[in-house]
């Protein structure tokens, strides 16, 4: 089974992001990168499924400008065997990256591809559905789970409001994980070093045929309005006393 | 402008989630219809022909849309849009697994999890875990749309629309439903509640967050929980409140033994009252707390379901 896994490159999880004073945006210069944790956890599962035996080949991909050829190589670190970039300084939503990955997926041939179920910067959680969507291929989103069953179908768990759903999927098919898929390993020194030698193909979007021109323009971006600051208080009746006849919630 | 607002359903009852989502698609401007895709959905179906400003109800009843699989429903919803210049849905498990599906097969770009309707064509929605709030204008001439169900009131029951049936989509082999395991519990759902009360890893142990359950049931709330606590295996993944878990603004929210990651803080900072209880004075969720008790849980929380009891 040959597996290809979508990448991005986004504003690290523990960094506290500023707005723009003119509104225009989310000031993202000089902060820290890093793979978007969701697709950390789906670099990790093909990994474990080749590990397995299961997996024969798993291609990490990610669009965005040169500087996410380094969340490729995390990825290659991570234990993929090959990575492409498709290389645009532009903004690209996530209908257009669906449309790229669908050209990159028509070029490899996938049985599975795995994305994050959204990613952290635009929280969007559109990508993966769309892509199945455009493929015409069945989607498990949002797992915590994967088996291979009989016939050469796979079963996902799918965490779902009020818990767990299983599906029986017939590869070619697309995945979006979960937090709970896998814990993502740290690559090691030497599978730095050695990433660094594995082949990183690029190419441009125009290459591939798909028009990314964004369907979104953004108006402005502002803070959320900010909770005044509350007190401490100094006991458990106090706390009872105040949420009963100054907050009248209880 | 007429809209079709995809409602959320187990087929027997229709969620609040589907009044939510009604009353961000009234405020485009226009007509609002209701889909009701489900097996053995008629009760559900007269739940939504109440709800107030809904012109009908389209419901399709057939067993390949008993479990809401996407590849069906997507179908289903993409065979109605010729008539309907925005789609809707709750940004429910079940919105989010079908939309971006119906989106693509239209060729739109969706507008994830909006929290506000500017104009028919420029919404609100928040970016960066909430951390900052986004207005965007769509280009697109049909708009595909998922609703922050915690961000619109939700519409009344006063309504009396007509329930139309309408043929359902073709099943899809590649995706079969195997099974469902659902936490059955009598407390009200976790995005719906007037109280939540939530843990964190401070609780220690599942068999500790049994006071959370405790004070939960005394406040008739829900209970929640931080990624920390799920991870742990104190509480199903299904309680878990934040960024990519449940979105809630309850009456009051109370935090025991919850740091306060923003991912965590993104999921209940709208709600209108916050207490936090916690042992370290410095933990981020007293900075969103109206009310913060730096104290051990396992004292304050017996002693607030002593006070609170007696």
């Amino acid at each position: 089974m040959k597996v290809l896994v979508a990448v991005k490159r986004v504003v690290d999880y523990n960094v506290k992001i500023r707005i723009k004073p003119d509104g225009s945006g989310v000031d993202t210069a000089n902060l820290k990168m890093s793979m978007n944790p969701f697709d950390e956890i789906a670099v990790e599962e093909a990994v474990r499924w080749k590990e397995k035996g299961l997996a024969t080949e798993v291609v990490v991909v990610s669009i965005g400008p040169q500087a996410a050829q380094d969340t490729l190589r995390t990825g290659l670190a991570m234990g993929a065997d090959r990575a492409l970039l498709i290389k645009t300084d532009a903004e690209v939503q996530p209908l257009a990256v669906a449309k790229l990955l669908k050209a990159a997926a028509e070029r490899e041939k996938p049985d599975v591809v795995i994305l994050g179920k959204q990613a952290i910067d635009d929280d969007s959680n559109q990508t993966g559905q769309m892509l199945a969507a455009l493929l015409g291929w069945p989607q498990g989103t949002f797992i915590s789970a994967t088996e291979k069953t009989g016939e050469g179908r796979l079963s996902v768990v799918r965490e779902i409001d009020g818990g767990l759903e299983t599906l029986s999927l017939a590869p070619p098919c697309v995945l979006t994980t979960d937090l709970r898929l896998n814990e993502p390993r740290y690559a090691s020194l030497p599978n730095i070093m050695k990433a660094k030698k594995k082949p990183l193909d690029t190419v441009a979007p125009e290459e591939l045929g798909v028009d990314i021109a964004p369907r979104l323009t953004l108006v402005k971006v502002e803070e959320p309005p900010r909770r005044k600051a509350g007190v401490i208080v100094g006991s458990v009746g106090e706390l009872v006393d105040r949420l009963k006849n100054e907050a009248k919630v209880l | 402008m007429r809209a079709l607002v995809l409602a959320e359903h187990d087929n027997r009852s229709l969620k609040p989630a589907t009044h939510a989502a009604v009353t961000a698609a009234l405020a485009l401007g226009g007509s609002a219809d209701v889909l009701v895709a489900g097996a053995g959905a008629a009760a559900a179906a007269e739940a939504a022909a109440k709800i107030a400003g809904v012109g009908r109800v389209l419901l399709a009843d057939d067993p390949a849309h008993a479990e809401a699989l996407a590849e069906p429903l997507a179908d289903l919803l993409v065979g109605l849009a010729a008539e309907y210049d925005a789609l809707l849905a709750p940004a429910t498990a079940c919105g989010k697994n079908a939309m971006p599906r119906v989106a693509a097969l239209l060729d739109v770009q969706q507008i994830s999890e909006i929290v506000a309707v500017v104009d028919a064509d420029t919404f609100v929605r928040p970016i960066y875990a909430g951390n900052a709030l986004a207005t965007v204008r769509s280009s697109d001439a049909k708009k595909v749309i998922t609703v922050r169900t915690t961000a619109f009131e939700k519409a009344a029951e006063t309504g009396a629309a007509p329930v139309e049936a309408i043929a359902a989509a073709a099943p899809c082999d590649a995706a079969r439903f195997l099974e469902r395991r659902v936490v059955e519990s009598v407390r009200p759902e976790l995005t719906a509640a007037r109280v939540v009360v939530a843990g964190g890893r401070g609780i220690g142990s599942d068999g500790a967050f049994a006071l959370v359950s405790q004070l939960a049931d005394l406040l008739g709330g829900a209970v929640g929980a931080s990624r920390a606590a799920v991870d742990a295996g104190f509480i199903p993944n299904d309680a878990q409140v934040g960024q990519t878990g449940k979105i809630v603004a309850p009456d009051l929210y109370i935090a025991v033994g919850i740091s306060g990651a923003i991912q965590h803080i993104a999921g209940m900072k709208d709600s209108k009252v916050i207490v936090a209880i916690n042992k370290d004075g410095e933990a981020p969720i007293f900075q969103v707390a109206d009310y913060g008790l730096v104290a051990d849980v396992f004292e304050a929380v017996p002693a607030l379901i002593d006070s609170l009891s007696a």
